[in-house]
């Protein structure tokens, strides 16, 4: 189990999986916004999307859990 | 002269120009959104308005509400600074419209200039060198490949409206084609710049231009001044290769790529470009220069103050924000009696120094550094918090010296001092490049920082 977390306070952009989705080392979960900047979260794992906590919108801030990969 | 300036912007560029339209004894009218209540170009204004929620969208770049707080505050004159609604020609005309002195270029010059391509076929029609490239968007992926075919790789894949480096990107081969064509299509999708057109459906005119890349390039830009007579004069150039991202770090001037035949050639080009559209206040023209060849091309024209426009104050003592102020309002400007002496601007961005990943947070230490041919212009305090709803610029150091050697000397001193804490901040980038062998001589290119970052 890996669990994917924020690297720093933004806006969730865009969520490109959805909970069940098999996912390979380096896939992008999610696209976080901030500062103007563009950070894909990638998949650091194979596995398939456990849970997933934020949705397109939200704010994350610093260490906030995005999901987890079973 | 009007009486009262309202500055339609934030950070530090709000600051600056406050100061000069306060030191030419006019009234300083700031406007902030929420997020940015306690930041110091509030309080230095004679007078501020908040005009919305954080979001950008709905503060900085809402036409509406920026109009309607210079009615409520009686503002002769608007300033948009940078960015947000500075390369906004339907913003000038309402402006215009609204009977306010418009501190810009004519509408039409932006409307002209804004789009790339447009700019571009006007340039070469104006005997102003151009890399070769698209002459109109391409509709779709596999027209970009079949117009690369005919470029040869490798090409730089650019959103036409596009600006400061968003959904810009280099490729070598087809595959990289398609990754950088969907990265720039995204790009003009999500910096259209009108509110709503992010989220939903594709633009229809996606916009995307190619243009034959060349590696070992140096960013070189003039700054010109259109006058009220329509007289245009060059003011030098600024070296702005130092860049991760295809973004400015570091920027100065004069460049040390460029001889004094070539300067001389591009400085004439700039004028030409600048007459050619009948431009009017301060603007830059971007090249790409091929130092070994000692040739140039033109990129594009920022039709706005530029971020890095102090090196070009410190070298040749005018105050730009002041010529624009006295442009826009007939008056005579001063453009100085040329450039002496060297001076660099180092950008300090809220980010990490390694990966250049944004870094909002509270600031807890700031302390900056002091003494001869230092200048500081900063968007923050002690105090404040960075929000993420900017771009991540802290501050510019910029340094001055007679020439190269002193300036780079003083600059390692005052990154040295300098202490930010609270968030991580890129100062440690600067020792590292201050330290750097190609920075040190003089003789770095646009690829300077991602050799950093690989070796």
């Amino acid at each position: 189990m890996a669990e994917v977390r924020a690297e720093m306070v933004a806006n969730v952009w865009k969520v490109v999986v959805s909970e069940g989705d098999a996912v390979e080392d380096g896939d992008t979960l999610v696209i976080l916004e901030s500062m103007k900047m563009e950070i894909p979260v990638l998949a650091e794992d194979d596995g398939v999307i456990a849970t997933l906590k934020v949705a397109e919108g939200d704010v994350v801030q610093e260490g906030d859990l995005i999901a987890v990969i079973e | 002269m009007f009486e009262s300036v309202l500055v339609a912007n934030r950070g530090e560029i709000a600051s600056r120009v406050i100061h000069t339209v306060r030191k030419m004894g006019l009234k300083a009218i700031a406007v902030y959104s929420e997020a940015d209540a306690d930041l110091p170009f509030v309080g230095q204004a004679d007078e501020a308005i908040l005009i919305g929620p954080p979001d950008p969208r709905r503060s900085y770049l809402d036409i509406d509400a920026v109009l309607e707080a210079a009615k409520r505050t009686n503002a002769r004159a608007i300033h948009p600074g940078y960015g947000f609604l500075a390369e906004n020609a339907d913003f000038a005309q309402r402006v215009i419209d609204e009977g306010l002195a418009w501190v810009g270029p004519p509408p039409l010059a932006i409307a002209r200039m804004g789009d790339k391509i447009n700019a571009r076929n006007l340039m070469m029609d104006a005997g102003v060198p151009v890399a070769s490239g698209t002459w109109e968007p391409v509709p779709d992926v596999e027209a970009a490949i079949e117009e690369a075919r005919r470029l040869g790789y490798p090409v730089m894949v650019k959103a036409a409206g596009g600006g400061g480096g968003i959904g810009m990107g280099a490729a070598f081969d087809e595959a990289a084609l398609r990754k950088a064509y969907e990265t720039a299509r995204r790009a003009t999708e999500r910096f259209a710049g009108s509110a709503g057109r992010r989220s939903g459906a594709p633009s229809r005119d996606p916009g995307i231009l190619l243009e034959r890349y060349i590696e070992h390039a140096r960013h070189v830009e003039v700054q010109i001044l259109g006058l009220a007579d329509g007289t245009v004069v060059a003011l030098g150039e600024r070296d702005c290769s130092v860049q991760r991202r295809h973004q400015k770090v570091v920027e100065e001037t004069p460049s040390p790529g460029v001889r004094p035949e070539l300067r001389a050639r591009m400085l004439e080009a700039a004028v030409r470009a600048g007459e050619a559209v009948g431009y009017r206040g301060a603007g830059t023209v971007e090249c790409l220069v091929d130092p070994v060849a000692q040739d140039f091309v033109f990129l594009e024209m920022n039709t706005r103050l530029q971020v890095e426009h102090p090196i070009t104050e410190m070298v040749t003592g005018v105050d730009l924000v002041e010529q624009q102020l006295l442009i826009a309002a007939g008056e005579e400007a001063a453009y100085g009696s040329g450039p002496s002496g060297h001076a660099i601007e180092f950008r300090i961005y809220a980010e990490d120094p390694e990966r250049f990943f944004p870094s909002p947070g509270e600031i807890k230490v700031w302390e900056e550094p002091m003494g001869e041919g230092i200048r500081i212009d900063a968007g923050y305090a002690e105090g404040n918090t960075v929000t993420p709803f900017y771009d991540p610029l802290l501050a510019k150091l910029c340094v001055y010296g007679a020439d190269r050697a002193a300036v780079l000397e003083r600059a390692r001193a005052a990154v040295e001092v300098f202490r930010i804490e609270g968030l991580k901040s890129n100062l440690p980038f600067f020792t590292e490049l201050l330290d750097d062998a190609e920075f040190a001589q003089g003789t770095y290119d646009t690829g300077l920082v991602a050799r950093m970052r690989a070796s």
